[in-house]
C-alpha cells in the first residue's frame, strides 16, 4: 500500500519536497555573489541554472544586461530574441551578419531586428566562438544522430526547446525563427565549407548582452546540430539585471555608420 | 525538338512559363515530382526565394538546417532545399552557376536604411514583395524567414568579413529545382539599386514549370 492514500498524507509528502536544491533550477528571488562591480544586489532580477537539454524563457527591460556562463565548458545556447511589445519583430540573423558585414558575432556586435532596429547588443564576450549559420536541431537530426529527438526523450532537439519556449509567450511554430547558437561556433572555408567549434572549451566562458529593446528571450541548450560525439552538453548559467539604457556617446553605438543608424531607429521606436 | 532554348536539358511537358517583370513579386505552387526553372534572363539578377510546405504552410524553408545538413552555406547542384522540421522541400537537379547564396538574406526598406541611409526609404526591397505574396496568402510578417538568394554571391572572408559583391552568373544561365513534396514558393525579383546584387539594374527572370 502508498502511504499517500489520502490527500493530508499527499500534501505532507509534496511539501516535504520544497527547499530541495539541485544543479539545473531558478534562484527565487534572485540571488548571486558575483556581480559585477556597481551592480547592486536590488537590481538583480533572474538567476537560473538552465539544463543540459533544457530551455528559459523570459522577458527583459531594455537596459537590462544578461551575462550567461558556459559554467562547464560544452554548453550551447541557441538564442531566440523578439521585441516583447510586438513579437512580430525578431532577430533577423542575415541582416545581423549583412548589415555588419561579419559572419563572426563577437563583441561589440549588435544583434538586429527584421525592423532595421538592435535587438540586443554584445556588450561583453569571452568565448568569441557563436554561430549565426547552423541553427537549431530538430526532431528530424537528433534521431538521425542519437535514435531519438522527441521532445520527452532523453535527447530533445533545440527547435523543440525553442518552440515550448517560445509557446509560453503567447508564440507558436511560425514564431521560431533562424536563431544565433552561442557558446558553439564555426568558421566559413573559401569553398563555403562550415567548420564546428565544438569544444569542449575551458569552464566559465561567459557573455554579456545588454539589451536595447523590451525583449522576449528564448534559450534552449541543445547539443550543437553539427556535434558528432554522443550526447553532450552542459548546464548554462543566466542571470540578469537592472541597467542603464545605452547612452548617445556608448562606444558601441558610435562604432559604425551601420550600427549606429540601427540605435537611432531604435531610439525612434521609443521616441513617444 | 523545342526551338526554345530556355527549354533544353528540360523533360517532361511545360505546365508553366511566364515572365516575372523586374521588381515584381511570384507565388506559385509546384507538385512534388515537377521541376521549376528559374532564368536569370539578362544576367546576374538575384532572385530572392521562400517555399512553404502547400499543406502546412508553418513549415518552411530553413537556410539553417540547409546549410547544417551539407555543411556549407552555398547552394549548388544536388543541394536539398530542408524545411525547418528537416524535411526536403526541393532539390537543385542542375545549374549552371557555380553556387547560389543563403546568408545574405532579403534586402528591406528597414535594413536598407542601415546599410546605405534613410535617403533609400522610398525605394522598393524585396520584404515588401515577400509580404505582398505571402499576405495574399494569408502569411504574414512573421512567416518571413531567411530566404535563398539564387544568382547572387556573397562570399566570406578568411576574417569573417562577408558583403554582397559582383555577380558569378550571366544572361541565359539557370537554376532546376525538383519540388520533393508540394511547395508554394515565393519569390521576390529583386529590386536593389544600393549594391551589385542586381548589376544595379533590376531585370526580369522566366518561370518554367515542368510535369
Amino acid at each position: 500500500m502508498s502511504a499517500l492514500a489520502d490527500p493530508n498524507s499527499a500534501r505532507e509528502h509534496a511539501r516535504a519536497m520544497g527547499g530541495t536544491v539541485v544543479e539545473a533550477m531558478p534562484i527565487l528571488p534572485p540571488r548571486a555573489d558575483d556581480l559585477p562591480a556597481g551592480v547592486a544586489p536590488d537590481d538583480l532580477l533572474w538567476e537560473e541554472t538552465i539544463a543540459a537539454g533544457g530551455y528559459a524563457s523570459r522577458a527583459l527591460a531594455r537596459g537590462s544586461r544578461l551575462r550567461l556562463i558556459d559554467l562547464k565548458g560544452d554548453a550551447c545556447a541557441s538564442l531566440l530574441l523578439f521585441n516583447a511589445a510586438m513579437p512580430t519583430e525578431r532577430l533577423n540573423i542575415a541582416d545581423t551578419v549583412k548589415v555588419q558585414w561579419d559572419a563572426y558575432p563577437s563583441a561589440g556586435s549588435l544583434l538586429l531586428s527584421d525592423m532595421g532596429r538592435v535587438l540586443a547588443s554584445i556588450e561583453q564576450d569571452s568565448a568569441a566562438t557563436h554561430d549565426a549559420f547552423c541553427g537549431a536541431s530538430n526532431e528530424a537530426s537528433n534521431r538521425r544522430h542519437y535514435g531519438d529527438g522527441s521532445n520527452s526523450g532523453a535527447f530533445p532537439s533545440a527547435r523543440d526547446r525553442l518552440l515550448l519556449g517560445a509557446a509560453k509567450h503567447g508564440l507558436s511554430r511560425r514564431d521560431v525563427h533562424p536563431c544565433i547558437n552561442l557558446f558553439k561556433g564555426v568558421r566559413i572555408g573559401t569553398d563555403g565549407g562550415v567548420t564546428a567549434q565544438l569544444g569542449p572549451f575551458a569552464h566559465r566562458r561567459s557573455l554579456v548582452l545588454r539589451a536595447e529593446m523590451d525583449l522576449i528571450l528564448v534559450i534552449a541548450n541543445c547539443p550543437h546540430v553539427l556535434d558528432p560525439r554522443p550526447w553532450s552538453v552542459t548546464p548554462l548559467r543566466a542571470t540578469a539585471w537592472r541597467g542603464p539604457i545605452t547612452t548617445e556617446d556608448d562606444p558601441i553605438r558610435t562604432a559604425t555608420p551601420e550600427r549606429l543608424r540601427a540605435f537611432l531607429n531604435t531610439e525612434d521606436l521609443y521616441r513617444q | 525538338m523545342s526551338q526554345n532554348p530556355y527549354l533544353e536539358g528540360l523533360a517532361g511537358q511545360v505546365i508553366y512559363d511566364e515572365v516575372v517583370p523586374a521588381r515584381a513579386p511570384w507565388m506559385h505552387r509546384v507538385k512534388a515530382g515537377e521541376t521549376l526553372r528559374v532564368i536569370d534572363l539578362e544576367g546576374n539578377q538575384a532572385v530572392d526565394f521562400l517555399l512553404y510546405a502547400t499543406a502546412d504552410d508553418a513549415e518552411r524553408f530553413s537556410a539553417q538546417d540547409t546549410i547544417a545538413a551539407q555543411a556549407n552555406i552555398f547552394l549548388r547542384t544536388g543541394s536539398f532545399l530542408l524545411s525547418n522540421e528537416g524535411r526536403p522541400m526541393m532539390t537543385i537537379v542542375a545549374t549552371a552557376v557555380d553556387y547560389h547564396d543563403m546568408i545574405g538574406g532579403a534586402c528591406s526598406c528597414e535594413s536598407n536604411s542601415l546599410r546605405y541611409g534613410h535617403h533609400t526609404k522610398a525605394q522598393h526591397a524585396c520584404v515588401d514583395n515577400f509580404l505582398e505574396a505571402n499576405l495574399r496568402d494569408g502569411r504574414g510578417k512573421r512567416d518571413i524567414v531567411s530566404n535563398v538568394n539564387f544568382f547572387m554571391n556573397v562570399p566570406v572572408e578568411a576574417d569573417g568579413t562577408l558583403g554582397i559583391v559582383d555577380g558569378i552568373s550571366a544572361p541565359g544561365l539557370t537554376v532546376d529545382l525538383r519540388a520533393e513534396m508540394d511547395v508554394t514558393v515565393v519569390v521576390s525579383n529583386c529590386p536593389q539599386i544600393n549594391n551589385p546584387c542586381n548589376g544595379f539594374n533590376p531585370t526580369p527572370v522566366r518561370m518554367i514549370v515542368t510535369a
